[in-house]
Protein backbone atom coordinates (compact mmCIF):
# COMPACT_ATOMS: atom_id res chain seq x y z
CA UNK A 1 0.00 0.00 0.00
CA UNK A 2 2.46 2.66 1.35
CA UNK A 3 4.98 1.42 -1.00
CA UNK A 4 2.52 1.96 -4.32
CA UNK A 5 1.76 5.48 -3.19
CA UNK A 6 5.68 6.35 -2.89
CA UNK A 7 6.49 4.82 -5.94
CA UNK A 8 3.81 6.47 -7.95
CA UNK A 9 4.79 10.02 -6.03
CA UNK A 10 8.26 9.76 -6.73
CA UNK A 11 8.18 8.18 -10.00
CA UNK A 12 11.62 6.21 -9.81
CA UNK A 13 10.92 3.26 -10.91
CA UNK A 14 9.75 3.37 -14.83
CA UNK A 15 8.57 0.15 -14.90
CA UNK A 16 5.74 1.53 -12.41
CA UNK A 17 5.22 4.26 -14.49
CA UNK A 18 4.04 2.01 -17.27
CA UNK A 19 -0.02 2.34 -17.99
CA UNK A 20 -1.98 -0.14 -17.03
CA UNK A 21 -3.64 -2.15 -19.95
CA UNK A 22 -7.21 -0.52 -20.24
CA UNK A 23 -8.20 -4.55 -19.69
CA UNK A 24 -6.25 -4.62 -16.32
CA UNK A 25 -7.92 -1.38 -15.29
CA UNK A 26 -11.00 -2.60 -16.46
CA UNK A 27 -10.88 -5.61 -14.30
CA UNK A 28 -10.16 -3.54 -11.25
CA UNK A 29 -13.00 -0.88 -12.20
CA UNK A 30 -15.42 -3.46 -11.77
CA UNK A 31 -13.84 -5.27 -9.26
CA UNK A 32 -14.55 -2.11 -7.32
CA UNK A 33 -17.87 -1.75 -8.38
CA UNK A 34 -18.83 -5.12 -7.47
CA UNK A 35 -17.30 -4.10 -4.01
CA UNK A 36 -19.22 -0.85 -3.61
CA UNK A 37 -22.41 -3.06 -5.24
CA UNK A 38 -22.29 -5.17 -2.18
CA UNK A 39 -21.33 -2.73 0.45
CA UNK A 40 -24.41 -0.86 -0.38
CA UNK A 41 -26.48 -3.79 -0.11
CA UNK A 42 -25.26 -4.58 2.98
CA UNK A 43 -25.44 -1.14 4.43
CA UNK A 44 -28.67 -0.33 3.26
CA UNK A 45 -30.14 -3.71 5.10
CA UNK A 46 -27.65 -3.33 8.19
CA UNK A 47 -27.66 0.40 9.14
CA UNK A 48 -31.69 0.89 9.28
CA UNK A 49 -31.80 -2.30 11.81
CA UNK A 50 -28.86 -0.89 13.69
CA UNK A 51 -30.66 2.22 13.83
CA UNK A 52 -34.31 0.69 14.85
CA UNK A 53 -31.65 -1.34 17.60
CA UNK A 54 -29.94 1.77 18.92
CA UNK A 55 -33.58 3.52 19.18
CA UNK A 56 -35.15 0.48 20.99
CA UNK A 57 -32.24 0.83 23.35
CA UNK A 58 -32.61 4.32 23.94
CA UNK A 59 -35.98 3.73 24.67
CA UNK A 60 -35.74 0.39 26.95
CA UNK A 61 -33.12 2.43 28.68
CA UNK A 62 -34.01 5.74 28.90
CA UNK A 63 -37.68 5.17 29.64
CA UNK A 64 -36.56 4.12 33.12
CA UNK A 65 -33.65 6.64 33.48
CA UNK A 66 -36.09 9.53 33.28
CA UNK A 67 -38.61 7.85 35.31
CA UNK A 68 -41.73 7.70 32.74
CA UNK A 69 -44.24 5.53 34.49
CA UNK A 70 -45.16 2.54 32.75
CA UNK A 71 -48.97 2.97 32.03
CA UNK A 72 -47.39 6.16 30.00
CA UNK A 73 -44.86 4.63 27.93
CA UNK A 74 -43.97 0.66 28.31
CA UNK A 75 -40.63 0.08 27.35
CA UNK A 76 -40.30 -2.35 24.20
CA UNK A 77 -39.67 -5.35 25.82
CA UNK A 78 -43.32 -5.02 27.49
CA UNK A 79 -44.31 -4.32 24.46
CA UNK A 80 -42.97 -7.55 22.69
CA UNK A 81 -44.35 -9.44 25.90
CA UNK A 82 -47.62 -7.87 25.60
CA UNK A 83 -47.79 -8.48 21.50
CA UNK A 84 -46.55 -12.29 22.63
CA UNK A 85 -49.29 -12.80 24.69
CA UNK A 86 -51.90 -11.52 22.81
CA UNK A 87 -51.01 -13.11 19.87
CA UNK A 88 -53.70 -14.66 19.15
CA UNK A 89 -56.18 -12.18 19.70
CA UNK A 90 -53.86 -9.64 17.68
CA UNK A 91 -53.88 -12.41 14.93
CA UNK A 92 -57.53 -12.56 14.73
CA UNK A 93 -58.12 -8.95 15.29
CA UNK A 94 -55.67 -7.77 12.09
CA UNK A 95 -57.22 -10.60 10.05
CA UNK A 96 -60.62 -9.17 10.55
CA UNK A 97 -59.21 -5.24 9.83
CA UNK A 98 -56.99 -6.64 7.11
CA UNK A 99 -60.70 -8.03 5.48
CA UNK A 100 -62.06 -5.16 5.71
CA UNK A 101 -59.23 -2.89 4.44
CA UNK A 102 -58.93 -5.37 1.32
CA UNK A 103 -62.41 -5.11 0.76
CA UNK A 104 -62.64 -1.64 0.72
CA UNK A 105 -59.90 -0.98 -1.09
CA UNK A 106 -60.92 -3.67 -3.67
CA UNK A 107 -64.16 -1.98 -4.04
CA UNK A 108 -62.58 1.24 -4.51
CA UNK A 109 -60.71 -0.64 -7.59
CA UNK A 110 -63.66 -2.10 -9.03
CA UNK A 111 -65.56 1.19 -8.57
CA UNK A 112 -62.99 3.53 -9.42
CA UNK A 113 -61.18 2.75 -12.43
CA UNK A 114 -64.40 2.32 -14.44
CA UNK A 115 -65.62 5.42 -13.30
CA UNK A 116 -62.59 7.40 -14.08
CA UNK A 117 -62.71 5.17 -17.29
CA UNK A 118 -66.53 6.35 -17.96
CA UNK A 119 -65.57 9.97 -16.73
CA UNK A 120 -62.69 10.37 -19.11
CA UNK A 121 -64.91 8.97 -22.30
CA UNK A 122 -67.51 10.20 -22.34
CA UNK A 123 -68.12 14.23 -21.91
CA UNK A 124 -71.25 14.33 -19.87
CA UNK A 125 -69.53 12.57 -17.40
CA UNK A 126 -66.59 14.27 -16.94
CA UNK A 127 -69.29 17.54 -16.87
CA UNK A 128 -71.45 16.63 -15.01
CA UNK A 129 -70.12 13.36 -12.01
CA UNK A 130 -66.27 14.84 -12.06
CA UNK A 131 -66.88 18.29 -10.36
CA UNK A 132 -69.20 16.70 -8.23
CA UNK A 133 -66.36 13.84 -6.89
CA UNK A 134 -63.66 16.78 -6.97
CA UNK A 135 -66.38 18.99 -4.71
CA UNK A 136 -67.10 16.23 -2.61
CA UNK A 137 -63.33 15.40 -1.78
CA UNK A 138 -63.62 18.42 0.17
CA UNK A 139 -65.87 16.42 2.56
CA UNK A 140 -63.88 14.68 5.68
CA UNK A 141 -64.77 11.25 5.21
CA UNK A 142 -64.29 10.01 8.66
CA UNK A 143 -67.02 12.45 10.19
CA UNK A 144 -69.44 9.98 8.01
CA UNK A 145 -68.29 7.49 10.12
CA UNK A 146 -71.00 7.47 12.76
CA UNK A 147 -73.38 7.86 9.77
CA UNK A 148 -72.54 4.62 8.14
CA UNK A 149 -72.93 3.05 11.94
CA UNK A 150 -76.44 4.00 11.86
CA UNK A 151 -77.04 3.41 8.06
CA UNK A 152 -75.54 0.25 8.18
CA UNK A 153 -75.27 -1.05 11.72
CA UNK A 154 -72.58 -2.84 14.03
CA UNK A 155 -71.12 -5.66 11.65
CA UNK A 156 -68.12 -5.39 8.96
CA UNK A 157 -70.29 -3.60 6.39
CA UNK A 158 -69.81 -0.21 7.38
CA UNK A 159 -66.30 -0.28 8.02
CA UNK A 160 -65.65 -1.64 4.82
CA UNK A 161 -68.01 1.31 3.01
CA UNK A 162 -66.00 3.92 5.07
CA UNK A 163 -62.63 2.27 3.86
CA UNK A 164 -64.12 2.45 0.20
CA UNK A 165 -65.01 5.86 0.46
CA UNK A 166 -61.77 7.46 1.82
CA UNK A 167 -59.50 5.11 -0.39
CA UNK A 168 -61.66 5.74 -3.74
CA UNK A 169 -60.80 9.32 -4.73
CA UNK A 170 -57.00 9.02 -5.41
CA UNK A 171 -57.75 6.12 -7.54
CA UNK A 172 -60.52 8.32 -9.69
CA UNK A 173 -58.57 10.81 -9.59
CA UNK A 174 -54.91 9.43 -10.49
CA UNK A 175 -57.02 7.16 -13.07
CA UNK A 176 -58.44 10.03 -14.91
CA UNK A 177 -55.13 12.29 -14.69
CA UNK A 178 -53.14 9.27 -16.11
CA UNK A 179 -55.53 8.73 -19.12
CA UNK A 180 -55.92 12.41 -20.18
CA UNK A 181 -51.81 13.44 -19.62
CA UNK A 182 -50.60 11.10 -22.93
CA UNK A 183 -48.61 12.81 -25.53
CA UNK A 184 -50.26 14.10 -28.78
CA UNK A 185 -48.09 11.88 -30.59
CA UNK A 186 -48.68 8.39 -28.93
CA UNK A 187 -52.66 9.19 -30.29
CA UNK A 188 -51.51 10.18 -33.77
CA UNK A 189 -49.38 7.07 -33.88
CA UNK A 190 -52.57 5.11 -33.18
CA UNK A 191 -54.74 6.41 -35.54
CA UNK A 192 -52.01 6.28 -38.29
CA UNK A 193 -51.59 2.35 -37.51
CA UNK A 194 -55.35 2.16 -37.75
CA UNK A 195 -56.34 1.04 -34.52
CA UNK A 196 -59.82 1.60 -33.71
CA UNK A 197 -60.64 3.81 -30.57
CA UNK A 198 -61.10 0.64 -28.42
CA UNK A 199 -57.76 -0.31 -29.56
CA UNK A 200 -55.95 2.76 -28.94
CA UNK A 201 -57.49 2.48 -25.12
CA UNK A 202 -56.39 -0.62 -24.29
CA UNK A 203 -52.93 -1.13 -26.04
CA UNK A 204 -51.88 3.15 -25.75
CA UNK A 205 -53.59 4.69 -23.54
CA UNK A 206 -54.32 2.40 -21.09
CA UNK A 207 -51.00 1.26 -20.09
CA UNK A 208 -49.29 4.55 -20.51
CA UNK A 209 -51.66 5.86 -17.48
CA UNK A 210 -50.48 2.76 -15.15
CA UNK A 211 -47.83 4.79 -13.67
CA UNK A 212 -50.24 7.35 -12.47
CA UNK A 213 -53.07 4.77 -11.65
CA UNK A 214 -50.86 2.66 -9.30
CA UNK A 215 -49.12 6.09 -7.61
CA UNK A 216 -52.99 6.22 -6.71
CA UNK A 217 -53.50 2.86 -5.20
CA UNK A 218 -50.37 3.17 -3.04
CA UNK A 219 -52.18 6.27 -1.43
CA UNK A 220 -55.61 4.42 -1.58
CA UNK A 221 -54.16 1.35 0.44
CA UNK A 222 -53.05 3.61 3.22
CA UNK A 223 -56.02 5.55 3.54
CA UNK A 224 -57.71 2.43 3.05
CA UNK A 225 -56.45 0.98 6.48
CA UNK A 226 -57.31 4.35 8.02
CA UNK A 227 -61.04 4.39 7.03
CA UNK A 228 -61.51 0.77 8.49
CA UNK A 229 -60.07 1.70 11.64
CA UNK A 230 -62.19 4.90 11.91
CA UNK A 231 -64.98 2.88 11.25
CA UNK A 232 -63.96 -0.32 14.16
CA UNK A 233 -63.07 3.26 16.43
CA UNK A 234 -66.86 4.34 15.72
CA UNK A 235 -68.98 1.57 16.11
CA UNK A 236 -67.21 -1.61 16.57
CA UNK A 237 -66.70 -5.03 18.16
CA UNK A 238 -63.54 -6.79 16.34
CA UNK A 239 -60.60 -5.77 14.87
CA UNK A 240 -57.46 -3.82 15.73
CA UNK A 241 -59.14 -0.34 15.86
CA UNK A 242 -61.74 -2.46 18.55
CA UNK A 243 -58.36 -3.50 20.57
CA UNK A 244 -57.09 -0.21 20.62
CA UNK A 245 -60.10 1.01 22.26
CA UNK A 246 -60.63 -1.74 24.50
CA UNK A 247 -56.72 -1.46 25.67
CA UNK A 248 -57.48 2.44 25.88
CA UNK A 249 -60.13 1.58 28.34
CA UNK A 250 -58.21 -0.75 30.26
CA UNK A 251 -55.41 1.38 30.12
CA UNK A 252 -53.09 -1.33 28.87
CA UNK A 253 -50.75 0.96 27.25
CA UNK A 254 -48.18 -1.77 26.47
CA UNK A 255 -51.40 -3.60 24.90
CA UNK A 256 -52.21 -0.20 22.93
CA UNK A 257 -48.47 -0.07 21.49
CA UNK A 258 -48.56 -3.78 20.29
CA UNK A 259 -52.17 -2.79 18.50
CA UNK A 260 -50.30 0.18 16.99
CA UNK A 261 -47.73 -2.25 15.64
CA UNK A 262 -49.34 -4.98 14.48
CA UNK A 263 -51.80 -1.87 12.50
CA UNK A 264 -48.13 -0.83 11.02
CA UNK A 265 -47.34 -4.19 10.12
CA UNK A 266 -50.90 -5.38 8.77
CA UNK A 267 -50.58 -1.72 6.50
CA UNK A 268 -46.95 -1.98 5.62
CA UNK A 269 -47.77 -5.53 4.04
CA UNK A 270 -50.92 -4.49 2.25
CA UNK A 271 -49.09 -1.69 0.57
CA UNK A 272 -45.97 -3.81 0.01
CA UNK A 273 -49.00 -5.85 -1.92
CA UNK A 274 -49.62 -2.92 -4.19
CA UNK A 275 -45.94 -2.53 -4.86
CA UNK A 276 -45.66 -5.75 -5.76
CA UNK A 277 -48.84 -5.81 -8.14
CA UNK A 278 -46.91 -2.64 -9.72
CA UNK A 279 -43.99 -4.32 -10.38
CA UNK A 280 -45.42 -7.50 -11.82
CA UNK A 281 -47.53 -5.16 -14.08
CA UNK A 282 -44.68 -2.99 -15.34
CA UNK A 283 -41.72 -5.10 -15.75
CA UNK A 284 -39.85 -2.60 -17.76
CA UNK A 285 -39.41 -0.50 -14.84
CA UNK A 286 -36.80 -2.17 -12.89
CA UNK A 287 -35.73 -5.01 -15.84
CA UNK A 288 -34.94 -2.51 -17.90
CA UNK A 289 -31.54 -1.64 -16.39
CA UNK A 290 -30.57 -4.79 -15.28
CA UNK A 291 -31.24 -6.23 -19.15
CA UNK A 292 -29.07 -3.26 -20.03
CA UNK A 293 -25.53 -4.41 -18.55
CA UNK A 294 -26.02 -7.94 -20.22
CA UNK A 295 -27.29 -7.00 -24.08
CA UNK B 1 -56.50 4.25 -60.47
CA UNK B 2 -55.63 6.37 -63.52
CA UNK B 3 -59.53 6.32 -64.37
CA UNK B 4 -59.87 7.78 -61.03
CA UNK B 5 -57.45 10.33 -60.92
CA UNK B 6 -58.81 11.18 -64.58
CA UNK B 7 -62.37 11.41 -62.76
CA UNK B 8 -61.05 13.87 -60.45
CA UNK B 9 -59.50 15.86 -62.87
CA UNK B 10 -61.92 18.52 -64.13
CA UNK B 11 -59.91 20.10 -66.71
CA UNK B 12 -58.40 16.26 -67.73
CA UNK B 13 -54.80 17.56 -68.16
CA UNK B 14 -52.94 15.07 -69.88
CA UNK B 15 -49.50 14.68 -67.69
CA UNK B 16 -49.14 11.98 -65.25
CA UNK B 17 -51.28 12.86 -61.99
CA UNK B 18 -49.47 13.30 -58.96
CA UNK B 19 -48.79 10.29 -56.52
CA UNK B 20 -49.57 12.47 -53.63
CA UNK B 21 -50.67 16.60 -53.85
CA UNK B 22 -51.26 19.24 -51.62
CA UNK B 23 -53.71 21.76 -53.55
CA UNK B 24 -53.84 25.74 -51.64
CA UNK B 25 -53.94 24.32 -48.39
CA UNK B 26 -54.46 27.10 -45.45
CA UNK B 27 -54.59 26.24 -41.91
CA UNK B 28 -55.62 28.97 -39.19
CA UNK B 29 -55.88 27.77 -35.70
CA UNK B 30 -58.32 29.39 -33.87
CA UNK B 31 -56.90 30.72 -30.34
CA UNK B 32 -58.20 32.56 -27.71
CA UNK B 33 -56.13 35.30 -28.60
CA UNK B 34 -55.75 36.45 -32.40
CA UNK B 35 -56.41 33.29 -34.72
CA UNK B 36 -52.77 32.03 -35.93
CA UNK B 37 -52.49 31.59 -39.51
CA UNK B 38 -50.37 28.69 -39.93
CA UNK B 39 -50.34 27.74 -43.71
CA UNK B 40 -51.63 29.98 -46.46
CA UNK B 41 -52.30 28.37 -49.77
CA UNK B 42 -49.77 26.27 -49.96
CA UNK B 43 -49.37 23.80 -53.30
CA UNK B 44 -47.09 21.15 -53.66
CA UNK B 45 -46.92 17.47 -55.44
CA UNK B 46 -44.86 14.52 -55.18
CA UNK B 47 -44.44 11.57 -57.59
CA UNK B 48 -43.94 7.99 -56.70
CA UNK B 49 -40.26 7.07 -55.36
CA UNK B 50 -39.79 10.68 -55.27
CA UNK B 51 -37.85 12.16 -51.85
CA UNK B 52 -39.22 15.65 -51.13
CA UNK B 53 -38.04 18.01 -48.02
CA UNK B 54 -39.63 20.37 -46.86
CA UNK B 55 -37.21 23.10 -44.68
CA UNK B 56 -38.15 26.30 -43.28
CA UNK B 57 -37.25 28.08 -40.11
CA UNK B 58 -39.14 27.55 -36.91
CA UNK B 59 -42.94 27.89 -36.66
CA UNK B 60 -43.31 28.20 -40.48
CA UNK B 61 -45.89 25.29 -40.68
CA UNK B 62 -43.61 22.30 -41.01
CA UNK B 63 -45.68 20.09 -38.78
CA UNK B 64 -48.72 21.59 -39.52
CA UNK B 65 -48.43 20.98 -43.15
CA UNK B 66 -47.21 17.09 -42.33
CA UNK B 67 -50.21 16.53 -40.13
CA UNK B 68 -52.62 17.44 -42.62
CA UNK B 69 -51.22 15.47 -44.92
CA UNK B 70 -51.33 12.58 -42.33
CA UNK B 71 -54.81 13.27 -42.25
CA UNK B 72 -54.09 13.85 -38.89
CA UNK B 73 -55.51 16.96 -39.06
CA UNK B 74 -58.26 19.09 -40.71
CA UNK B 75 -57.43 22.20 -43.04
CA UNK B 76 -59.17 24.85 -43.14
CA UNK B 77 -59.13 25.26 -47.11
CA UNK B 78 -57.96 23.25 -49.64
CA UNK B 79 -57.27 19.82 -50.10
CA UNK B 80 -54.65 16.70 -49.85
CA UNK B 81 -54.99 14.03 -52.69
CA UNK B 82 -53.65 10.69 -52.68
CA UNK B 83 -54.00 9.49 -56.51
CA UNK B 84 -56.11 11.99 -57.06
CA UNK B 85 -58.92 11.12 -53.95
CA UNK B 86 -58.89 13.53 -51.00
CA UNK B 87 -58.09 12.92 -48.07
CA UNK B 88 -60.62 12.98 -45.55
CA UNK B 89 -59.77 11.09 -42.07
CA UNK B 90 -56.13 9.42 -40.73
CA UNK B 91 -54.56 8.17 -43.94
CA UNK B 92 -53.70 4.24 -43.02
CA UNK B 93 -51.17 3.96 -45.90
CA UNK B 94 -48.47 5.76 -44.23
CA UNK B 95 -45.38 4.91 -42.24
CA UNK B 96 -45.25 8.28 -39.50
CA UNK B 97 -41.75 9.34 -38.05
CA UNK B 98 -42.09 12.00 -35.84
CA UNK B 99 -39.17 14.07 -33.81
CA UNK B 100 -39.64 12.31 -30.80
CA UNK B 101 -38.92 8.84 -30.80
CA UNK B 102 -42.94 7.70 -29.43
CA UNK B 103 -41.45 4.65 -28.66
CA UNK B 104 -43.81 2.39 -25.94
CA UNK B 105 -42.30 2.48 -23.11
CA UNK B 106 -43.66 -0.53 -21.63
CA UNK B 107 -42.96 -2.99 -24.92
CA UNK B 108 -39.43 -3.74 -26.09
CA UNK B 109 -38.06 -2.71 -28.87
CA UNK B 110 -39.48 -5.61 -31.29
CA UNK B 111 -42.59 -5.70 -29.53
CA UNK B 112 -42.92 -1.75 -30.42
CA UNK B 113 -41.94 -2.93 -33.56
CA UNK B 114 -44.94 -5.41 -33.82
CA UNK B 115 -47.44 -2.90 -32.37
CA UNK B 116 -47.74 -2.07 -36.53
CA UNK B 117 -48.34 -5.52 -37.46
CA UNK B 118 -50.47 -6.22 -34.29
CA UNK B 119 -52.55 -2.77 -35.44
CA UNK B 120 -52.51 -3.78 -38.94
CA UNK B 121 -53.50 -7.70 -38.50
CA UNK B 122 -50.42 -8.77 -40.65
CA UNK B 123 -49.51 -12.14 -40.31
CA UNK B 124 -47.42 -12.70 -37.36
CA UNK B 125 -44.45 -14.80 -38.09
CA UNK B 126 -43.28 -13.13 -41.63
CA UNK B 127 -44.07 -9.26 -39.44
CA UNK B 128 -41.49 -10.61 -36.70
CA UNK B 129 -39.01 -11.62 -39.36
CA UNK B 130 -39.46 -8.83 -40.85
CA UNK B 131 -38.85 -6.60 -38.10
CA UNK B 132 -35.83 -8.25 -37.14
CA UNK B 133 -34.27 -7.67 -40.76
CA UNK B 134 -35.36 -4.06 -40.44
CA UNK B 135 -33.46 -3.95 -37.11
CA UNK B 136 -30.39 -5.28 -38.44
CA UNK B 137 -30.89 -3.65 -41.40
CA UNK B 138 -30.16 -0.49 -39.31
CA UNK B 139 -27.47 -2.19 -36.63
CA UNK B 140 -29.64 -3.13 -34.45
CA UNK B 141 -29.74 -6.53 -33.73
CA UNK B 142 -29.18 -8.29 -30.47
CA UNK B 143 -31.31 -5.17 -29.15
CA UNK B 144 -34.62 -6.78 -29.77
CA UNK B 145 -35.32 -7.33 -26.07
CA UNK B 146 -34.40 -4.14 -24.26
CA UNK B 147 -36.94 -1.42 -23.30
CA UNK B 148 -37.08 2.10 -25.31
CA UNK B 149 -35.31 3.33 -21.65
CA UNK B 150 -31.97 1.31 -22.18
CA UNK B 151 -31.43 2.42 -25.50
CA UNK B 152 -29.60 5.62 -26.55
CA UNK B 153 -31.44 8.20 -28.79
CA UNK B 154 -30.12 7.36 -32.07
CA UNK B 155 -30.82 4.09 -31.35
CA UNK B 156 -34.73 4.73 -30.06
CA UNK B 157 -35.24 6.99 -33.36
CA UNK B 158 -34.09 3.68 -35.49
CA UNK B 159 -36.19 1.51 -33.94
CA UNK B 160 -39.58 4.17 -34.78
CA UNK B 161 -37.93 3.95 -38.38
CA UNK B 162 -38.39 0.60 -38.52
CA UNK B 163 -41.69 0.47 -37.00
CA UNK B 164 -42.52 3.20 -39.78
CA UNK B 165 -40.96 0.68 -42.24
CA UNK B 166 -42.66 -2.60 -41.22
CA UNK B 167 -46.00 -2.67 -43.62
CA UNK B 168 -44.04 -1.33 -46.43
CA UNK B 169 -45.80 2.13 -46.39
CA UNK B 170 -46.60 3.35 -49.99
CA UNK B 171 -45.86 6.83 -48.29
CA UNK B 172 -43.63 7.35 -45.68
CA UNK B 173 -44.08 11.39 -43.69
CA UNK B 174 -41.09 12.13 -41.26
CA UNK B 175 -40.99 15.36 -39.19
CA UNK B 176 -37.68 16.26 -38.25
CA UNK B 177 -36.20 12.87 -37.39
CA UNK B 178 -32.66 13.43 -36.77
CA UNK B 179 -34.20 16.76 -35.08
CA UNK B 180 -32.78 15.59 -31.71
CA UNK B 181 -29.54 13.83 -32.67
CA UNK B 182 -26.10 14.45 -32.56
CA UNK B 183 -24.34 15.96 -35.50
CA UNK B 184 -22.46 12.77 -36.28
CA UNK B 185 -25.12 10.48 -35.50
CA UNK B 186 -27.59 12.61 -37.68
CA UNK B 187 -24.62 11.89 -40.28
CA UNK B 188 -25.07 7.98 -40.38
CA UNK B 189 -29.12 8.19 -39.80
CA UNK B 190 -29.27 10.25 -43.37
CA UNK B 191 -26.71 7.46 -45.04
CA UNK B 192 -29.27 4.51 -43.36
CA UNK B 193 -32.08 6.07 -44.30
CA UNK B 194 -30.81 7.38 -47.86
CA UNK B 195 -30.15 3.37 -48.73
CA UNK B 196 -33.72 1.56 -47.26
CA UNK B 197 -34.69 4.67 -49.50
CA UNK B 198 -33.07 2.83 -52.41
CA UNK B 199 -33.62 -0.50 -51.55
CA UNK B 200 -37.39 -0.12 -51.38
CA UNK B 201 -37.75 2.30 -53.94
CA UNK B 202 -39.59 4.53 -50.78
CA UNK B 203 -41.91 8.05 -51.21
CA UNK B 204 -41.18 10.04 -48.66
CA UNK B 205 -41.99 13.58 -47.26
CA UNK B 206 -39.64 15.06 -45.02
CA UNK B 207 -39.65 18.05 -42.62
CA UNK B 208 -36.27 19.37 -41.36
CA UNK B 209 -34.69 22.32 -40.14
CA UNK B 210 -31.40 21.59 -42.08
CA UNK B 211 -30.60 22.72 -45.23
CA UNK B 212 -27.42 20.31 -45.58
CA UNK B 213 -29.53 17.57 -44.94
CA UNK B 214 -32.55 18.77 -47.19
CA UNK B 215 -30.06 18.76 -50.10
CA UNK B 216 -28.09 15.52 -49.09
CA UNK B 217 -31.64 13.60 -49.12
CA UNK B 218 -33.91 15.23 -51.34
CA UNK B 219 -35.48 15.01 -54.94
CA UNK B 220 -36.95 17.95 -54.19
CA UNK B 221 -36.59 20.55 -51.81
CA UNK B 222 -39.53 22.96 -50.85
CA UNK B 223 -38.49 25.98 -48.95
CA UNK B 224 -40.92 27.84 -46.48
CA UNK B 225 -41.23 31.15 -44.99
CA UNK B 226 -42.87 31.83 -42.25
CA UNK B 227 -45.98 33.95 -40.86
CA UNK B 228 -48.04 32.79 -42.33
CA UNK B 229 -46.38 29.74 -43.60
CA UNK B 230 -45.64 29.91 -47.18
CA UNK B 231 -43.89 28.26 -50.00
CA UNK B 232 -40.76 30.30 -51.65
CA UNK B 233 -39.10 27.98 -53.74
CA UNK B 234 -39.17 24.54 -55.15
CA UNK B 235 -35.35 23.05 -55.83
CA UNK B 236 -34.84 20.29 -58.36
CA UNK B 237 -32.05 18.69 -56.76
CA UNK B 238 -29.83 17.03 -59.48
CA UNK B 239 -27.11 15.19 -57.53
CA UNK B 240 -26.18 11.65 -58.69
CA UNK B 241 -27.36 8.93 -56.04
CA UNK B 242 -26.07 7.20 -53.75
CA UNK B 243 -24.98 10.43 -52.57
CA UNK B 244 -21.78 10.42 -50.27
CA UNK B 245 -20.63 12.15 -47.27
CA UNK B 246 -17.73 13.82 -49.28
CA UNK B 247 -20.75 15.11 -52.11
CA UNK B 248 -21.25 17.55 -49.20
CA UNK B 249 -18.14 19.58 -49.43
CA UNK B 250 -18.34 19.48 -53.40
CA UNK B 251 -19.40 22.82 -55.79
CA UNK B 252 -22.84 21.59 -56.82
CA UNK B 253 -23.94 20.83 -53.01
CA UNK B 254 -22.87 24.37 -52.13
CA UNK B 255 -24.53 25.77 -54.69
CA UNK B 256 -27.98 24.05 -53.44
CA UNK B 257 -27.17 25.10 -50.26
CA UNK B 258 -26.71 28.75 -51.36
CA UNK B 259 -30.11 28.63 -53.08
CA UNK B 260 -31.90 27.55 -50.43
CA UNK B 261 -30.23 30.20 -48.07
CA UNK B 262 -30.84 33.20 -50.27
CA UNK B 263 -34.77 32.20 -50.20
CA UNK B 264 -33.80 33.19 -45.97
CA UNK B 265 -31.49 36.10 -46.97
CA UNK B 266 -34.10 37.25 -49.38
CA UNK B 267 -37.27 36.71 -46.68
CA UNK B 268 -34.95 38.36 -43.75
CA UNK B 269 -35.18 35.62 -42.05
CA UNK B 270 -31.55 35.29 -41.94
CA UNK B 271 -29.60 38.80 -41.80
CA UNK B 272 -25.67 38.61 -43.05
CA UNK B 273 -23.87 42.00 -41.79
N1 LIG C 1 -52.51 23.55 -31.86
C1 LIG C 1 -52.15 24.82 -32.18
N2 LIG C 1 -52.86 25.87 -31.74
C2 LIG C 1 -52.50 27.12 -32.08
N3 LIG C 1 -51.45 27.43 -32.84
C3 LIG C 1 -50.69 26.43 -33.30
C4 LIG C 1 -50.99 25.06 -33.00
N4 LIG C 1 -50.08 24.28 -33.58
C5 LIG C 1 -49.24 25.13 -34.23
N5 LIG C 1 -49.60 26.40 -34.06
C6 LIG C 1 -48.95 27.58 -34.64
O1 LIG C 1 -48.83 27.38 -36.02
C7 LIG C 1 -47.55 27.80 -36.48
C8 LIG C 1 -46.87 26.68 -37.18
O2 LIG C 1 -46.57 25.65 -36.24
P1 LIG C 1 -45.80 24.31 -36.64
O3 LIG C 1 -45.70 23.47 -35.44
O4 LIG C 1 -46.46 23.71 -37.82
O5 LIG C 1 -44.38 24.90 -37.04
P2 LIG C 1 -43.07 24.10 -37.46
O6 LIG C 1 -42.65 24.64 -38.76
O7 LIG C 1 -43.29 22.65 -37.38
O8 LIG C 1 -42.05 24.58 -36.36
P3 LIG C 1 -40.86 23.73 -35.70
O9 LIG C 1 -39.78 23.70 -36.73
O10 LIG C 1 -40.47 24.54 -34.52
O11 LIG C 1 -41.37 22.39 -35.36
C9 LIG C 1 -46.81 28.33 -35.28
O12 LIG C 1 -46.89 29.73 -35.27
C10 LIG C 1 -47.55 27.76 -34.10
O13 LIG C 1 -47.54 28.67 -33.03
MG1 LIG D 1 -42.49 21.05 -36.14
Amino acid sequence: MSSMTDGSRIGRAPDHDDPLSIEAVEARVQREQTRRARHDRVTRVVYPIAAVIVLLAAWELGRDMVGLPRFLLPSPTEILDAMLRNRAMLLREAWVTGLEVVLGFALSVAIGIPLAVAIFQSPLFSKSVYPILVSFQAVPKVAVAPLFIVWFGFGMLPKVLIAFLIAFFPVVINTVMGLASIEREKIHLARSIGLSKFETFRLIRFPNALPSIFAGLKISITLAVVGAVVGEFVGGNAGLGYTLMLANGSMDTALLFAAIFALSFLGYALFWLVELAERLCMPHLDRASLRGETG
Amino acid sequence: MTMMSAAHEPNGRAEVPAFFEVRSLSKVYATEAAPVRALDRVSLSQQRGEFVSIVGPSGCGKSTLLMIAAGLSGASGGQILVDGAPVTGARKDIGLVFQSHVLLEWRNTLSNIMLQAEARRMDRKPAEARARELLRSVGLDGFEHQYPKALSGGMRQRVSICRALLHDPPHLLMDEPFGALDALTRDQMQLDLQRLCADRNMTVLFVTHSISEAVFLSDKVVVMTPRPGKIDRVIDIDLPRPRTLAMREGPRFAQYSREVLDVFVASGILREN
